[in-house]
């Protein structure tokens, strides 16, 4: 179970919150104060990314963030329920982005640039729901 | 910290201050100060980023966006930026080699001066 999770309407005003909240729970869980800022902006173009399918395909529903505290890994998963989308990012991948056509496709690649570039490791999946994120840092044992 | 725009002309150069954090949510409002600007004929731009405590990949795309205006013109949309956080973002996503980025307003006019 997650130590802490979060699920928004998919706003962009929301996407700060849930970086602060990631932020918040990182330093509590002992991620170094070096990646914290790497944690709170692949947090918040993860964020970004669900927000905006959501909003394209299943605005009624929420995006998800789960904060996970593991043993020595400070692990991160943003979920969003647009099962449409999950075919088009599993073909696409994180080193294909580039190939997006137009304006949407350049910001997609962007965000995902940034995504692989910061997190200490990444995955994509496809869950029941829609497309998962999941990024992870080191951390040095939670604060209890 | 919300998104404060402001812009002035100084040395026939169009000076765009931003402050505080520029994200899906606040991204909109540069991207329309931006659109602004081009459509009232200031196609040389510097953008002074030293105030900006977060920039995310929709601010990025908005900054592209502007320099895609200006260039629409033969104009520059140039940066001012030395804090290592933002910086870090431009050089993951290869974009330093597309802007011009300086440490100081007055460095960004004299690069854009002495390219003429």
């Amino acid at each position: 179970m997650a130590t802490v999770e979060l699920s928004f309407t998919p706003l962009p005003a929301h996407v700060r919150t849930a970086r602060l909240v990631a932020t918040a729970v990182a330093r509590r869980s002992g991620v170094d104060e070096s990646l914290l800022d790497e944690v709170r902006l692949a947090v918040g173009e993860a964020c970004s990314r669900a927000v905006e399918e959501h909003q394209l395909h299943c605005p009624a529903e929420p995006v998800r963030l789960a904060l996970s505290d593991m043993a020595d890994r400070f692990e991160v998963e943003v979920t969003d329920n647009c099962a449409r989308d999950s075919a088009k990012l599993a073909g696409v991948g994180l080193e294909s982005t580039a190939g997006m056509a137009g304006a949407a496709g350049m910001q997609a690649g962007l965000g995902f640039a940034v995504i692989a570039g910061l997190a200490d490791n990444v995955e994509i999946s496809e869950t029941a729901e829609g497309t998962c994120i999941r990024m992870s840092w080191p951390s040095a044992g939670a604060v209890r | 910290m919300d998104l404060k725009l402001d812009h002035h002309s100084k040395d026939g150069i169009e000076i765009v201050d931003v402050e505080g954090e520029i994200d899906v949510y606040t991204a909109p409002r540069l991207r329309e100060l931006l659109i602004e600007l081009v459509n009232s004929r200031f196609y040389q731009l510097v953008v002074n980023m030293e105030k900006v405590e977060f920039l995310d990949s929709t601010g990025l795309g908005v900054l592209v966006g502007g320099l895609k205006r200006v260039r629409a013109h033969d104009g520059s949309l140039d940066l001012v930026c030395t804090q290592e956080r933002i910086l870090k973002i431009f050089r993951i996503t290869g974009l330093t080699k597309v802007f011009g980025i300086h440490d100081t307003v007055d460095e960004a006019i004299a690069a854009r001066r002495s390219e003429k």
